[in-house]
């Protein structure tokens, strides 16, 4: 019988995705309960130099496999498959990434498994795993068992930690396994960074978000400064980016990003339903409306009830000042 | 060319989420259904596409209950043809690509929504395109499709990833991808006249058994620190002193 965790570690152009040794650390602890150990997986150049890090912190062994200069998603999805029957695993881990949660479904799908997205939680229960997921953007959370094995889950980046125990074994070897021709029909061919310095709002620890209080497009330049004093991740609400005011990316909310930074400031912000579902598991929120009344205040921690025009260059000046004491 | 758009129907997004009696799912008694909101850039993206290289599009729909008001909407907005693939059984995304594989012969393009937004899993592209042998660019927010082939772009964290490839392939697509269109009065009436076919259909067993279903922890009201820009210096105190958050 199967047993055993198959973790995929994500190599974005040589460099460990961080959400990937969380997944390594969470399989770690499930281990025990599990049984059957943990094989990470590097796909990619430079897998071998980073097998050697990763190994240590969660890993029994790892395997290492070139052939996939450029990235596809089938090409990846195969070699997951051909390492799993490698090792016999009965489950496999990928953190929820964008790669991820591309790459976890298409690994399920050759495997005619169960695939668990975005999982919040896991715990071990008579050999299988039960996992915890938002639904509903996190209006809901689901706990739910797969009836099979294999199962592929892909795991929040956030929700877990990197292993923090004793070096683990980690004993680096080769996967192999050739890649098809066919596995490439369709392949990555540029990897542009986003606009200069502007960090990923479902990634920042602090996220300044605006809506429809800001008046206008150039509304948000008080947004920005505030960003940049604090280093945060400019967010905003579906309003603004249906106006137009801002680019989607950038949308917190039920058909945006979900979002649970430390700090969480909304600013003009009422507090629709569907944005609220993207960011009250954030650490702490903020809320500066002019409407005393405004659902955003339900869910802050601290509010000012204020014009956002008058109140965010006070704020950020105060930031400024406050934060160069330090 | 053969274009297939997948049409999942949700919960409109201001729908408040209560547990049903047996604690395992959800009580949608009172919610009002929609399209997808991410499907119904895939189904703009069809008919774009059919407008700029012939062919055809139908609009596909998996689930239990009465859809035809909406599949006469995207009739509307440009679907040749609709079809709804109606089963009792609890569906995943295996069970819904495996049903839409079986209804959809050879198609060159199939478009979905990069997830419902009730389970928030996006699965099914995957299982689909696995299905019928064609490679799965999913949470496309740019794309364009020539002579057989396609570049898409999709955000990543910090990044922005460009694929290229060729037909057929399933695309996810994402907010940003396109702007979906509106139907006029000249339109609603030319759908009446389109086929919308309903077909029992037998599902594969679920994966997934759920355990319990529970709502989040509701946040505690905080307290209004002021009014106006007097109230900043005890905001950044707070956030300070207090919440430790800066």
């Amino acid at each position: 019988m199967a047993h055993g965790i198959l973790v995929v570690l994500e190599n974005r152009g040589g460099v460990l995705k961080h959400a990937s040794l969380a997944a390594l650390g969470e399989a770690a602890r499930l281990a025990p309960a599990v049984g059957g150990g943990v094989t990470a997986l590097l796909l990619g150049p430079g897998a071998e130099a980073l097998a050697e890090d990763a190994g240590p912190r969660g890993a029994d062994r790892v395997l290492t496999m070139q052939g996939i200069e450029r990235w596809s998603t089938e090409a990846a999805a195969n070699a997951v498959v051909a390492a799993l029957r490698s090792v016999d695993a009965a489950f496999v881990f990928v953190s929820a990434t964008t790669q991820g949660r591309d790459l976890a479904p298409a690994v399920a799908a050759r495997l005619d498994a169960a695939y668990l997205a975005d999982c919040t939680q896991l715990s071990a229960h008579a050999g299988t795993l039960h996992a915890q997921r938002p639904v509903y953007a996190g209006k809901a959370m689901l706990s739910t068992r797969p009836m099979a094995e294999p199962a592929v889950f892909s795991l929040r980046p956030g929700a877990f930690d990197a292993w923090s125990g004793p070096a683990t074994a980690g004993t680096v070897s080769a996967l192999h396994h050739t890649p098809a021709a066919t596995d490439f029909s369709a392949v990555v061919t540029a990897i542009a960074a986003a606009s200069s310095g502007a960090k990923d709002v479902a990634e920042a620890d602090i996220v300044v978000s605006g809506g429809r209080g800001l008046g206008s497009a150039e509304g948000f330049k008080a947004l920005e400064d505030l960003a940049a004093v604090l280093g945060a991740a400019v967010g905003a609400s579906r309003a603004v980016v249906d106006l137009g005011w801002r680019p989607h990316s950038e949308q917190v909310g039920q058909t945006g990003k979900v979002v649970a930074p430390k700090l969480y400031i909304a600013c003009g912000i009422s507090g629709a339903i569907q944005h609220l579902a993207g960011m009250t598991t954030s650490k702490v929120i903020v809320a500066i409306n002019k409407d005393a009344e405004a659902p955003i205040f339900k869910v802050a921690d601290y509010g000012i009830v204020g014009d956002v025009a008058e109140v965010l260059p006070a704020l950020t000046a105060a930031l400024r000042q406050a934060l160069a004491q330090r | 060319m053969n274009i297939v758009c997948c049409l999942a129907r949700v919960p409109d997004t201001t729908t408040r989420i209560a547990v049903a009696a047996d604690g395992r799912n959800p009580d949608l008694a009172n919610a009002q259904w929609i399209i997808n909101p991410y499907d119904e850039y895939a189904l703009e993206a069809a008919v774009q596409l059919r407008e700029a290289v012939g062919g055809e599009v139908c609009a596909v729909h998996v689930g239990p209950v009465d859809f035809q008001k909406d599949l006469r909407a995207a009739l509307a907005k440009g679907a040749d043809k609709a079809v709804q693939l109606q089963t009792d059984s609890p569906l995943g995304p295996h069970s819904i690509a495996a049903l839409i594989a079986a209804q959809c012969g050879k198609p060159d393009v199939v478009f979905l929504g990069k997830q419902s937004v009730d389970g928030d899993v996006g699965g099914t592209g995957a299982f689909l395109a696995h299905l019928l042998g064609v490679p799965v660019i999913s949470r496309v927010s740019h794309l364009n499709i020539q002579d057989g082939r396609f570049t898409a772009q999709r955000e990543i964290e910090g990044a922005v990833e460009t694929i290229e490839g060729s037909l057929p392939a399933v695309f996810t697509l994402d907010k940003g991808v396109n702007e979906p269109r509106r139907a006029g009065l000249k339109e609603i009436m030319a759908a009446k006249k389109k086929p919308l076919d309903v077909l029992k259909v037998a599902a594969l067993p679920a994966r997934l058994e759920a355990l319990k279903l529970e709502l989040p922890q509701a946040r505690k009201s905080g307290r209004i620190v002021g009014t106006g820009a007097a109230a900043v210096a005890e905001l950044v105190r707070v956030l300070r002193d207090e919440a430790k958050a800066i």
